[in-house]
């Protein structure tokens, strides 16, 4: 499902006279298989977000080889990206929510850029809303919620559209402990379902209480991968 | 908490969803207005464009192909010549013209039509003139393009103070001005389109870069360059097709008040005319050229393509920056 090989990752120069950016993400290499779970863990600046951003194709590789739900992402044109991030959930830190759509056209995105029908948009974005406890909230703007609603609303638009791979970036961070063991229910049970989860967290007890191999980088380096 | 302030919630999609929020990116006052002004221009330049293929077409296909002669005292015997019955100064003009074979055709211009030709100058009082008037001939040439210097020497000859005109020069130089004229008016159709298509593309820009964060978390959804491009180009396709119908709106009366303007040049030769009757719908369709009215329903859709295709190129050059 996800196979690094000596990766590293450099953001573009600001302009051709600055040169090459410095290499954030060193020869990073591990693998997840399909069906597999993952925490990502590190200190801050670690590198964890990039690794996310990474994965989730915002950026490509520098050097290396990365290969994603078979495709070698490297090498792949750039059309072939799109149907690839389609299959790819993401909660991001920050929620990344569009501010002039309410909670319930947030989490439809994905479904409408995949081109399914309102109906079926219709009926899992409201069970979805509803699971994560905002089915009365559905109509109302990012600027309105909370930030823990903001948060779910992010996990409902990342899982609606039942991802192959699920990447989190602290999902639980605004979250209360119920709400984040109930978030943890779900990705369980998306991960029984054959849902590749990796999730980047600081949260320490969290991950006690939810034992799972885990990837560890220190200065853009990869020093343990637990799997 | 506060309320959700969503006016009539409802899930299903309106059809015209604006998941970038394009609305506001793309205003709908500034860039309509700015297309309006350039289908405003267009319009004109294409109106000049046909007013001068029409002053080329005319001025060359009339007068271009004829000379004029003209003989004072016509009606006077001409000189008496040595082998021919005696004949007055027309009728010796008129033979001479006759056997000459560069002459293809000669008319003489009857009264009403020289009184046509004072009447510029002299109004209706060119009709009783007490002064007498020259006969004139209207000679159209087998070759146009030709000298008429020794034609006008063997006429002369034949009834002296007999008056050869061609204006076959000046209207070539007319003919080329008004080619040239018409060749501004095209060049300033399409600078004008380019403008138009300049002014779509900095107001796309101002919107990507408004909606960047946006269209960076669609692209992250997986959405397609097609699938971005798309919604700019709804947006900008309507706004521009509403400045392009604002433009041909306007442009209307202006064209109408030119064409009563032109209407005593560019009328065919014959009584003139003091102007068309603008309260009348019949003369109000046939003011304008038929091009006109076809160019004007057009504008709109050419404004709408324009913005299309622009904004499409705009959008996909621009997502190019994204993986």
């Amino acid at each position: 499902m996800v196979r690094l090989e000596e990766v590293g990752l450099r953001y573009g120069p600001l302009s051709a006279k600055d040169g090459p950016a410095a290499e954030i993400l060193h020869d990073i290499s591990f693998a997840v298989p399909e069906g597999g779970f993952r925490w990502l863990q590190g200190p801050s600046g670690a590198g964890k977000s990039s690794l996310l951003r990474l994965l989730h194709l915002a950026v490509r590789p520098a050097r290396g080889r990365m290969r994603l739900m078979g495709t070698d992402v490297g090498a792949a044109p750039r059309e072939a990206l799109p149907p690839l991030r389609r299959r790819i959930g993401m909660v991001f830190q920050d929620f990344r929510l569009l501010p002039h759509l309410s909670a319930f056209d947030n989490a439809a995105l994905p479904l409408r850029i995949a081109g399914r029908s309102e109906g079926d948009i219709r009926a899992d974005v409201s069970e979805m809303l509803r699971w994560v406890g905002l089915g009365d909230r559905a109509f109302a703007r990012p600027a309105q919620l909370s930030g823990g609603e903001q948060q779910r609303v992010a996990i409902a638009r990342a899982v609606v559209g039942r991802p192959a791979l699920l990447l989190a970036d602290e999902p639980t961070g605004n979250l209360d402990d119920a709400q984040a063991e109930r978030l943890m229910g779900l990705l369980g049970e998306l991960n029984r379902l054959g849902t590749t989860i990796i999730v980047a967290t600081h949260n320490d007890t969290l991950v006690e209480r939810h034992p799972a191999p885990s990837i560890h980088i220190e200065h853009g380096r990869l020093v343990r991968d637990g799997a | 908490m506060a309320p959700s302030t969503a006016p009539a919630p409802t899930l299903l999609r309106p059809r015209d969803a604006d998941e970038l929020g394009l609305r506001r990116a793309l205003g709908d006052r500034m860039l309509p207005l700015l297309v309006a002004a350039m289908a405003f221009l267009a319009i004109l330049a294409l109106a000049g464009a046909l007013a001068a293929a029409q002053l080329a077409g005319r001025w060359q296909g009339g007068a271009g192909s004829t000379i004029t002669v003209q003989v004072p005292r016509a009606d006077a015997p001409a000189p008496p010549a040595a082998d021919g019955p005696s004949q007055t100064r027309l009728d010796r003009v008129l033979a001479a013209l006759k056997i000459d074979s560069s002459v293809a055709d000669v008319r003489q211009l009857g009264q009403a039509e020289l009184a046509d030709m004072l009447r510029p100058w002299l109004g209706t009082a060119g009709e009783t003139l007490s002064v007498p008037l020259p006969a004139v001939l209207a000679v159209r040439l087998v070759h146009p393009e030709q000298d008429v210097s020794a034609l006008a020497e063997r006429l002369d000859a034949a009834s002296p103070g007999t008056l050869t005109e061609s204006s076959g020069l000046w209207v070539r130089r007319l003919a080329a001005l008004a080619r040239s004229l018409q060749a501004c008016a095209w060049l300033a159709l399409l600078m004008v389109s380019l403008v138009a298509g300049a002014v779509v593309m900095v107001a796309t820009r101002a919107g990507l870069a408004a909606r960047r964060e946006s269209i960076e978390i669609i692209h992250g959804l997986g959405a397609t360059d097609g699938y971005i491009a798309g919604r700019f180009a709804r947006r900008a396709t309507t706004l521009a097709a509403i400045g392009g119908l604002t433009g041909a709106v306007a442009s209307l009366p202006v064209l109408l008040v030119l064409a009563v303007l032109a209407a005593p040049f560019t009328e065919a030769s014959g009584p003139a005319r003091p102007g068309l009757d603008m309260a009348s719908p019949m003369a109000l369709l046939h003011a304008l050229p038929l091009a006109l009215w076809v160019a004007l329903p057009c504008l709109p859709l050419a404004s709408a393509l324009l913005g299309f295709i622009t904004t499409q190129a705009t959008v996909r050059q621009w997502l190019r920056q994204l993986p």
